[in-house]
């Protein structure tokens, strides 16, 4: 059985149709890229599967569960986690916290036990940050524990952003562009570190990209999204010889 | 400068009530990026509570012929209405702004208003149009240190704040949902998809903000013990300015603001003629705010919404 899977998903914004019938089956261990110009639907397909905003039209499983109409924490809860192109991290927390707050609902005490400061609101806080801790050491981010997330370089604020989404335990891990921005010095410890995800936590990832090299590198599996739609699909190279995916991202070759 | 440390005084205690209410205001905004202006209306709702529980618990007293002393009462108050009022927030979030989370932020602006005036009229039609005088639980003390004059009430009214303010700090920053209360004000986007239910959050946040407007209000009939149902208006839109002034969706800059907005006004009152006291205090203001639009402790938020 597939891990994630979608199954002709539409979505239309007013009356823009912003994805059209999306299909997709991630098996478990499996690193899926999704690629496409700016403004191809990418991202819209990542809140869709979220929760963020609920599709038009089809269905969207994990491991044969429907989340299609439930809430994006019940979804996050149920296995999927992700992270976003702009970070959206929380300026001005500090790194641990960062990681705390995606175990949440891992955080088990209720309000009397924080009134009263009881061994149970300790002893569970103790246990959710020796968790993040660890998570942080795992991205090599550990020494930036207690300082503000605002003052981290680039690279070390996504490498938090990953050790944030992995805390909440998911089995499918959604990346947005996690090359974003970065020097080509960066990227390639990028490469290093998904790989290690992969490995250590046995996640399936759908990733976006822009950066063909860094897909082709990582994904056994590519998708090219056009104005809202898979125009093609197939293995790395197919997808780099593949006509119609040069013409989206180069334009029509002009033979004369 | 006697006078001069005597304004101060007072202004601690003026400024206790601002900081308490704009407290509410800053928290529901930094979770849900809305103003719940009905809040000055639970600050009234609050003090009718308190007036509700101390004259029952005074009346109670009597019958069993127990002596229970007035200090007692006022604490056994406080406690009870701060509970009691936190499920009017509750009630109003779930009922009035919920169904308005993906609405423009104009509409739950004016629900907020519409609910304000529920709250106000549905106390004239229940309680009658006459002005309510709170119970006074304890004596008033004087106690003269130098030559400033300071009442037991003031030291209570001031003491009381600042240990709910110390507990709300404690709460906000130790807490797992102080920790998601802080991360929804930087970034609400990614916060649910860390599990956390905003359907729980925000009912949290409006109960605490409710009880702290419930606090203000027994520790206002406290000082002023005259209560009416339009009491809240102009106390509400005060404390909304000092929320401004703090920074949206900053609890610091709220009850900083709070208390600076008492001084500004006490003194004010003082210099001036007291008729001016608003005319000055809020001229002041808003210069302050062509200077620091975001106020003391604002941030540039992100305006988009979606939960």
């Amino acid at each position: 059985m597939a891990l994630l899977r979608v199954d002709n998903m539409t979505h239309y914004f007013g009356g823009l149709r912003a994805v059209h019938n999306y299909n997709l089956v991630l098996e478990p261990g499996h690193i899926t890229g999704l690629i496409g110009p700016n403004g191809a639907g990418k991202t819209t397909v990542f809140n869709l599967i979220t929760g963020i905003h609920t599709p038009t039209e089809g269905n969207v499983e994990i491991e044969g569960h429907n989340l299609i109409g439930h809430r994006p924490h019940e979804i996050a809860s149920m296995g999927i986690g992700r992270t976003f192109q702009n970070l959206l991290l929380w300026r001005h927390m500090n790194v641990v916290e960062h990681v705390k707050m995606a175990c949440y609902s891992q955080l088990e005490y209720g309000l009397l036990d924080a009134f009263f400061g009881t061994r149970r609101c300790r002893r569970e806080e103790k246990r959710i940050t020796a968790k993040a801790m660890h998570l942080l050491e795992t991205f090599n981010v550990a020494d930036y524990s207690s300082r503000l997330i605002s003052n981290l370089p680039y690279g070390a604020q996504r490498r938090v952003e990953m050790a944030r989404a992995m805390a909440t335990n998911p089995k499918v891990l959604l990346l947005d562009e996690p090359t974003a921005g970065m020097t080509p010095d960066e990227l390639n410890r990028m490469i290093d570190i998904i790989r290690k995800i992969h490995r250590d936590f046995e996640v399936a990832i759908l990733m976006i990209e822009h950066r063909l090299k860094f897909v082709m590198e990582l994904c056994e599996k590519i998708q090219t999204l056009v104005f809202g739609e898979v125009i093609a699909e197939g293995t790395p190279t197919e997808i780099q010889n593949n006509p119609e995916v040069i013409e989206a991202y180069l334009g029509k070759e002009d033979v004369t | 400068m006697d006078l001069f440390l005597q304004n101060i005084v007072n202004a601690l205690q003026w400024g206790s009530f601002y900081a308490l209410i704009a407290l509410g205001y800053s928290m529901v905004y930094s979770i849900l990026m809305l103003f719940n202006f009905a809040h000055g209306d639970i600050f009234m709702v609050g003090a009718y509570i308190g007036f509700g529980i101390a004259t029952g618990l005074l009346a109670l007293a009597a019958m069993a012929g127990l002596p229970v002393p007035g200090w007692l009462v006022l604490v056994l108050t406080i406690i009870i209405s701060m509970f009691l009022t936190s499920f009017v927030g509750i009630f109003i979030e779930r009922v009035g702004y919920r169904p308005l989370r993906e609405a423009p932020r104009a509409s739950a602006a004016i629900t907020g208003l519409m609910i304000g005036i529920i709250l106000e009229t549905g106390n004239l039609a229940l309680l009658g149009a006459r002005r309510l005088s709170f119970p006074s639980l304890i004596d008033t003390v004087t106690f003269q240190i130098g030559s400033v004059y300071v009442t037991n009430k003031k030291i209570f009214i001031v003491a009381v704040s600042l240990s709910l303010m110390f507990g709300l700090h404690l709460f906000i920053q130790k807490t797992k949902w102080g920790m998601a209360m802080r991360a929804m004000s930087y970034d609400f986007q990614a916060v649910p998809l860390m599990g956390v239910s905003i359907n729980k959050l925000a009912p949290l946040t409006f109960a605490i903000g409710s009880g702290l407007a419930a606090a203000a209000g027994i520790l206002y009939g406290l000082a002023y013990p005259v209560l009416d149902p339009y009491m809240g208006i102009l106390l509400g839109w005060k404390a909304f300015v000092a929320a401004i002034l703090g920074g949206r969706g900053s609890i610091l800059g709220a009850a900083l603001a709070g208390f600076l907005l008492g001084f500004i006004e006490i003194f004010a009152a003082w210099i001036f003629p007291s008729t001016f006291r608003d005319l000055i205090a809020y001229s002041i203001i808003l210069l302050i705010l062509t200077f620091r639009p975001h106020g003391f402790f604002g941030q540039a938020h992100s305006t988009q919404l979606r939960l």
